[in-house]
């Protein structure tokens, strides 16, 4: 069974989950730590208030401790409304003055206030001592303060803290979510339109989207553009391949229809031969046509997809002669070759140039007039690199040159036949490789076709 | 008829068992018989068995089978008693109710009871609940009580105010014949005047002014009221009302003011000791004290008293306004007035305010 894709959404609730789970844990044991400690210092100040109180109340009368216990600090004490109070006044033989008996003095007795807690009558029990020094005729040392109450109330005010500080991480958890789902839906929002306008569209429109998106989903819209662009340009070369590939095969497929009603009709052996012969011709003709339409059907393929590598345009150039003289022994025409000294850099697919470049020495030995050379250069620009033929001929009007690569069909229709085909190739590859395909007349009156690409590093 | 012979029966029963017990505490089994009953809830109280028992009737009858067996006691025995229990991991009784509430804060205090939730006492105002171990189940006020027939309508005093103006001439119709607690030997009378003391500055001044009219400090409030009633006393201080109250209602000699100035309120504390055999019945118990029907059955024996509103010739309690109520809440702060320097001090501050003069 097929995985369900992952959602958006669900993944960020998980994340969110999981950063507010930890992040709410956290909190938690934050929040009930600094809870305990608030609610303890708040409660230590309350008891060392009353031991303090109750250490004022102490006097020495008749030679003896006396404490007139204050109301008051057990009304502070009260302030921990659930709690069970215990004190203990002690004198300097360790006697008890006053209060309970049992209740056990501090671990070490400090100056200020010593704070400590015991389990004392089947609770935890917070105390807090106090020393009071008295220097007087009847009684000379320290009389010692203890007060204590049980933990209730400090728990209570901890985890009061504790709730509200969750109560708020709450809250801002459950605004995160929404804003994060609001987000969500909002910035995923563009993706549901260039969904709409897609399967709006006339299958045969491959036009550019234009939706508006944020930035995120703005690099999908251009790739989506830009992937149009690129079958556009393919549907467009492939058509008028198509288109190209039929009109040059009609011709020679109606003379060899032709050829052979003659040869239908013809009872003289010889004449008859002749007609073979010339079936013959057409037919291999025809298979050369057809090879070539394949071959360069193939480069318009492979230019688009090949992977562009760093390479010399020179190399392109050498091989374009060494692969030029073999397809045209017959016709045994002189091609110069100008190459610069430097190496010419640029990126892109060395078949595809190739060619390009062959049909465009196919094309000046076709159409125009010798010599034919091909050269190379650095553009003085520095930013690109062209590879140009140039021959004597007429060349193309200039009329025709913006259009030369493109409505080829059309163009080599009414003018020479297969040079439409062989710019479309051109044409095709210089765009593959952000390039283009210039024509111009040079100063000397030469028509020169330039296959002109950008410049890559190390040429300079 | 039919519906009241159980309870005339109960009477009887009363009659006989009090008369059977000891001569210093009294014992009264409600309900079924002790021995035969499954159901048995001994209750302690420093309550008079009299205003007590048709309120331990009514929930007798609304549970089949159970026995209440109640003791009467002296608070300070209730205490002394149910501490020891304490102590040993006994439980003198399954309920305590007492009205030395200070006696019963330092109960729950020492960590001798169990706490008890329920709607009943979480109604309960803040005062008259500490650490749901301490239930406040009455409401009685401490009133001053006088002669009606020897003490002209004029001359009663309404407040503390009063009653010191009144004993401010060298000759007032009270030298000699007014009354209070022995605070010596009576908890309740050295609570009123302990929370008196804490209350308001006029307790020097009403203390001097008792002395100075040789106050009889005097134990039980039985034999004051009495004393009232027969014309020994003309006047008595800071009784407790319900039972000035009961005996208002059934003696026209007596006459009740709740000071307006204000009015102490005392609230018996019910407490359930931690190791007591049955706290379910306890607890039902208290719930029953703290309902609708329980509260009526308190009002009854006039031991929840309504304070304030109109003054009424059928109702013999002269009124204070509700704002000057003052309960006594039950809190670790009462602990002090326990203390035993503390103690010794107000003591001594009473008795040489206050001449002993024991009839």
């Amino acid at each position: 069974m097929a995985r369900r894709p992952a959602s958006i959404a669900r993944r960020l609730a998980v994340a969110i989950t999981l950063i507010l789970g930890a992040g709410g844990l956290v909190v938690t044991v934050a929040a009930y730590a600094y809870g305990r400690q608030a609610a303890g210092e708040a409660y230590d100040r309350l008891l060392a208030g009353a031991a303090f109180e109750i250490g004022r109340s102490v006097s020495i009368a008749g030679g003896g401790v006396v404490v007139d216990l204050p109301v008051s600090a057990f009304e502070l004490l009260a302030l921990a409304p659930d709690d069970r109070v215990f004190y203990r006044v002690v004198d300097r033989d360790g006697a008890t003055v006053t209060g309970n008996d049992a209740l056990p003095p501090p671990p070490s007795v400090a100056e200020d206030v010593a704070f400590y807690v015991m389990d004392f009558a089947g609770e935890p029990v917070r105390l807090a001592a106090i020393r009071r020094r008295f220097a007087e005729r009847a009684y000379s040392g320290p009389v010692d303060v203890f007060v204590g109450h049980t933990t209730r109330a400090r728990s209570a005010l901890a985890w009061d803290i504790t709730a509200k500080a969750l109560l708020i991480l709450a809250a801002a958890g459950l605004a995160t979510v929404a804003l994060a789902a609001f987000a969500v839906r909002s910035s995923l929002l563009p993706l549901a339109r260039i969904e709409s306008e897609l399967l709006g569209r006339d299958p045969k429109d491959l036009s550019p989207l234009h939706v508006d998106s944020p930035q995120e989903i703005e690099t999908i819209v251009a790739a989506i553009n830009r992937f149009m662009e690129r079958l556009s340009r393919r549907v467009t070369v492939m058509q008028t391949l198509i288109a190209d590939a039929t009109h040059q095969l009609r011709t020679p497929i109606s003379a060899l229809r032709a050829q052979a009603e003659l040869a239908t009709a013809e009872d003289d052996p010889d004449r008859l031969r002749g007609i073979a012969r010339r079936i013959h011709q057409r037919a291999v003709g025809l298979g050369r046509l057809a090879d070539q339409l394949l071959n360069q059907a193939l480069i318009i393929h492979r230019a688009d997809i090949a992977e562009r590598e760093p390479l010399d345009l020179r190399t392109v150039a050498v091989r374009v002669t060494e692969e030029t003289d073999h397809d045209l022994p017959d016709m045994g025409r002189e091609l110069g070759l100008e190459l610069p000294d430097d190496p010419v850099m640029t990126r892109g697919d060395s078949l595809s140039l190739v060619e390009a470049a062959k049909n465009l020495v196919n094309n000046a030995f076709r159409h125009g007039a010798a010599p034919v050379s091909l050269a190379v250069a650095a553009l003085p620009d520095g930013a690109s690199v062209e590879l140009s033929v140039t021959d004597h001929g007429p060349g193309i009007p200039p009329d025709d040159w913006p259009d030369s690569g493109r409505r080829f069909a059309r163009a080599a229709g009414s003018s020479t036949q297969g040079a439409g085909l062989g710019l479309a190739i051109v044409n095709a590859v210089a765009e593959a490789h952000d390039g283009s395909l210039v024509f111009s007349r040079t100063p000397d009156g030469r028509f020169k076709a330039a296959l002109r690409l950008p410049a890559a590093r190390g040429s300079r | 008829m039919i519906r009241h012979l159980p309870a005339v029966l109960t009477g009887l029963a009363v009659a006989l068992t009090v008369t059977l017990a000891a001569a210093d505490n009294r014992i009264v089994t409600v309900g079924s018989t002790w021995d035969d009953s499954r159901l048995r809830l001994s209750i302690q109280g420093s309550t008079d068995i009299e205003p007590f028992l048709p309120v331990m009737e009514a929930f007798a009858n609304r549970t089949p089978g159970l026995a209440i067996r109640y003791e009467e006691i002296l608070t300070n025995d209730l205490h002394d008693r149910s501490t020891r229990a304490c102590r040993d991991g006994r439980a003198a009784a399954d309920l305590l109710i007492s009205s030395a509430i200070d006696l019963q804060v330092q109960l729950v205090n020492d960590g001798c009871a169990q706490p008890h939730v329920s709607p009943g006492t979480a109604a309960l105002p803040d005062w008259a609940n500490w650490r749901d171990e301490m239930f406040g189940i009455t409401f009685e006020p401490a009133v001053i009580v006088y002669n009606r027939q020897l003490v002209p309508p004029a001359q009663v005093p309404r407040s503390r105010f009063d009653l010191i103006d009144a004993l401010r001439p060298a000759d007032n119709l009270f030298l000699g014949r007014i009354a209070t607690y022995d605070i010596e030997r009576s908890g309740l009378g050295y609570l009123f005047a302990f929370v008196d003391a804490q209350h308001a500055t006029t307790f020097g001044r009403l203390i001097e002014a008792l002395a100075r009219n040789r106050v009889v400090a005097t134990c039980c409030s039985a034999d004051i009221i009495d004393g009232v009633a027969e014309g020994r006393y003309l006047l008595a201080y800071n009784m407790l009302g319900s039972y000035a109250l009961a005996r208002a209602l059934v003696d026209p000699r007596i006459g009740v003011v709740a000071p307006a100035d204000y009015t102490l309120i005392l609230s018996r504390a019910a407490v359930i000791p931690r190791r007591a055999l049955r706290p379910d019945l306890a607890k039902r118990f208290i719930d029953f004290l703290l309902s609708a029907d329980g509260r009526r059955q308190l009002g009854e024996a006039s031991l929840i008293v309504q304070v304030g509103g109109t003054e009424n010739e059928e109702h013999p309690l002269l009124s204070a306004g509700a704002s000057t109520l003052w309960p006594i809440p039950f809190s670790p702060a009462l602990l002090v007035g326990l203390d035993r320097q503390k103690r010794r001090l107000f003591l001594e501050l009473w008795r040489s305010s206050v001449t002993q003069a024991r009839d």
